[in-house]
């Protein structure tokens, strides 16, 4: 950096007069507002309400070969649970198109011989029912055929009482005992808004000083490229903890997930993911300096690793192995588990404090490599 | 007209070809993604760690964890002597389960009773976890069959249509495709507008002797002409690379893709036309980029959603987009069900890009 000789590098006059202009330029654009509170709200809302994991209600068809007793009761079985909403049908061809179209995600086949089989079935124990689902969709049809087969199960059992389990395991969800998925997905949401106004909002701005030749015309005043580069993040810094406490009061008062860490510790994570995630979207800008190409690397580079990679919506553990070791570089990662745990869990500091140190340690290497890369075209 | 517009679409795909950052920027990081993502997003579960307290020692518990340990879901059992131990290793997330088997489990287990082991499962990993515990609890019920009288009567027969296996790569890769062209088209179509506002050079076009119609379509086609390209890439992916079935008609799927693009392209212009600079585009874009992908039936089927949702998701182009390419590949689906699917598409279409060149028209007077 050219400092002159008795020139500060970090003047709090300077700084202060610095960040207030930066400050007031984010204020002024309405797309900032926009990506802090109009998307985050348009998120939390979509989160609270579109994205389940809990799956009730699947359109089945229930084709019923027989008009016996048995075959009535069977298929009143599943129109009663709520997990199937039913479509009666009396030939399988008839619900096999609307299968192939995706109205139906399963069919379940009573055939007509089902009495024979009910009574051959203590010796020959063959199928009494066939079940056929669409596999296009794995995960529905995986959900289709376990609860299909737990219906028939108890349909059985109230038949004809066989003796009880022998073994069996007794589960208790600790955290979220209603199960909600709801409840571990909204952090991943705060996650998602988080590394939009750090990485995109960031990369977004400084490529654009970068285009338009701005950024020159600012280092070339007495201020240091540190005050500068202080400056341009601050205000990012605050708009994503205050977007960060919004999106929390959003979720503890009106959709009812709990905070049961303290506030303290909430902020403090933000904080310290913001490091990496600002750190991201200024090293994007200054390799880029172009506003669609700083776009689409903060897309592919930002959002879709926080959205796909962080483990709020996928498994991490069910990755392979290189992707696994991929993931420990996306500092979404180390967000997501330690918000889950703030909301849901408390405050397990012994889980807090390695997840913050990756993430500073991640953004760290960010702000070292943004350095290089703008003292070297300061030079040229 | 003619050369004029094909020179103007000639200029558009020049201004993005030209320079060799974003024209990498066009093709390697989505087909990469494509790579990345296709590998990671899974439903499944499978190398989980769970933790164990044995207080039993007897025979069946034994038998129990070394099921567990020879499934193929379980990654790794990490052992515990107490159950301070165990809920510790929930809370740092190190296990998604844990289980714990009473002193009486074997002897219960061996005297004809019931031996109940408990699960603790990590809720902020339901999904996971509910999965898991199905796997585990039927590992307890095949053992709990055994020591009774034999084995288990299938009660069911399961078939898988489409996809037998249920392979999770099968959905993931026909659908990030659709996806991730999505996002291309919609950013180079975003950025065009507002690019040359920022820029000044929207008033030199506006004063040229270009009509409405002609910068819609100037601006259109280039995004449809790589929209697609990419599409065709990452379609051509599936099917060589990762070696998914396609089982319907190419020449639909591509004919579908193409209006999905064009219904897109609409959406990108008519937020470019509202926006003054380039940031306003690509915020706008995401404003809306990212509900769309969350109610198109990608992470979560449109059927979960609440009716009301259910209706306006119907005004996403990229939920018609995902029945077509997913049926197209794995479900030979009839052009029945293409049409059915293809004109909401055409439908959006239609109304975006004539909402687009009314903004345009409204520029020029």
């Amino acid at each position: 950096m050219g400092t002159a000789p008795g020139h500060r590098a970090l003047d709090a006059r300077r700084l202060a007069a610095l960040v207030k202009k930066e400050s007031l330029q984010v204020v002024r654009d309405p797309s900032a507002i926009l990506i802090a509170f109009v998307l985050p709200a348009i998120l939390l809302f979509l989160f609270a309400f579109a994205v389940s994991l809990d799956i009730d209600d699947v359109r089945i068809g229930v084709v019923r070969e027989s008009d016996s007793a048995a075959a009535q009761s069977l298929a009143a079985a599943f129109s009663g649970t709520r997990y199937f909403h039913v479509t009666p049908a009396r030939d399988r061809r008839e619900a096999e198109p609307e299968l192939v179209a995706g109205r139906l995600r399963g069919i379940v086949v009573i055939p007509a011989d089902l009495d024979a089989r009910l009574a051959a079935q203590s010796a020959d124990r063959g199928p009494i029912v066939q079940i056929i689902t669409d596999g296009s969709q794995p995960n529905t049809a995986n959900f289709v055929s376990g609860y299909a087969e737990g219906v028939v199960a108890n349909w059985l059992q109230s038949r004809a009482p066989a003796p009880g389990e022998r073994i069996s395991v007794e589960p208790r969800f600790w955290f979220n005992p209603e199960i909600e998925s709801r409840r571990a997905l909204i952090p991943g949401a705060i996650a998602i808004v988080m590394t939009m106004i750090g990485t995109l909002l960031t990369a977004l701005v400084v490529a654009r000083e970068w285009e338009r030749g701005t950024m020159e015309a600012v280092m070339s005043t007495p201020a240091g490229i540190l005050e500068i580069l202080l400056a341009k993040l601050l205000p990012y810094f605050v708009l994503g903890l205050v977007a960060t406490l919004g999106c929390a009061l959003v979720a503890v008062l009106l959709l009812d997930v709990p905070l049961r860490g303290s506030w303290p510790a909430l902020l403090l994570l933000s904080a310290a993911f913001l490091v990496p995630a600002l750190g991201q979207g200024l090293l994007i800008s200054a390799l880029t300096r172009n506003q669609f190409v700083a776009s689409q690397i903060a897309l592919l580079s930002g959002f879709l690793p926080a959205f796909l990679l962080s483990g709020f919506l996928f498994e991490i553990d069910s990755m392979p192995l290189l992707i696994r070791g991929l993931t420990h570089i996306v500092a979404a990662r180390y967000f997501v588990a330690s918000l889950q745990t703030v909301f849901l869990a408390g405050d397990v500091w012994s889980l807090f404090l390695p997840d913050i140190l990756a993430m500073l340690a991640i953004g760290l290497v960010f702000f070292v490599i943004t350095a290089r890369g703008s003292r070297k075209s300061l030079d040229t | 007209m003619k050369g004029r517009l094909s020179a103007q679409i000639l200029k558009e795909l020049l201004a993005y070809l030209r320079d060799p950052k974003s024209r990498l920027t066009l093709i390697g990081p989505p087909l990469l993604q494509l790579f990345i993502f296709s590998f990671a997003v899974t439903l499944d579960v499978s190398n989980v760690d769970i933790a164990v307290l044995n207080e039993d020692g007897g025979q069946w518990s034994q038998e129990m964890i070394q099921r567990m340990q020879a499934a193929g879901f379980v990654g790794e059992l990490h052992y515990a002597d107490r159950p301070a131990a165990l809920a510790g290793m929930i809370d740092r997330r190190e296990v998604l389960l844990a289980i714990r088997f009473p002193a009486d489990f074997s002897r219960l287990a061996a005297t004809g009773q019931h031996a109940v082991a408990q699960v603790i499962i990590d809720g902020r990993r339901a999904n996971s976890g509910q999965v898991a515990l199905g796997y585990l609890a039927r590992i307890a019920a095949d053992l709990g069959i055994e020591l009774g009288d034999g084995r288990a009567p299938p009660r069911v027969a399961v078939r898988h249509w489409f996809n037998p296996n249920l392979i999770y790569r099968w959905f993931v890769v026909p659908s990030l495709a659709g996806m991730l062209a999505m996002l291309i088209a919609l950013l180079v179509t975003a950025l065009s507008i507002a690019r040359e506002r920022e820029l000044g050079t929207f008033d030199q076009l506006l004063v040229s002797p270009a009509t409405s119609l002609e910068i819609v379509i100037g601006k259109s086609v280039p995004a449809l002409i790589i929209g697609t390209i990419l599409g065709c890439l990452m379609i051509l992916a599936g099917v060589f690379i990762f070696r998914i079935p396609f089982t319907g008609s190419a020449i639909l799927l591509v004919g579908c893709l193409m209006l999905f693009i064009l219904s897109v392209v609409g959406i990108g212009l008519m937020v470019s036309s509202v926006c003054q600079t380039q940031q306003q585009a690509i915020l706008g874009t995401f404003t809306i980029a990212v509900p769309v992908i969350l109610i198109s039936g990608f992470a979560t089927p449109v059927e979960n959603m609440p009716q009301w949702l259910q209706t306006i998701a119907a005004a996403s182009p990229l939920k018609y987009f995902l029945v077509i390419v997913q049926g197209t590949f794995l479900k030979a689906l009839p052009p029945a069900v293409v049409f059915a699917n293809a004109w909401p598409m055409a439908l959006i279409a239609l109304v975006t890009l004539s909402s687009s060149m009314l903004i345009v028209r409204r520029n020029l007077q």
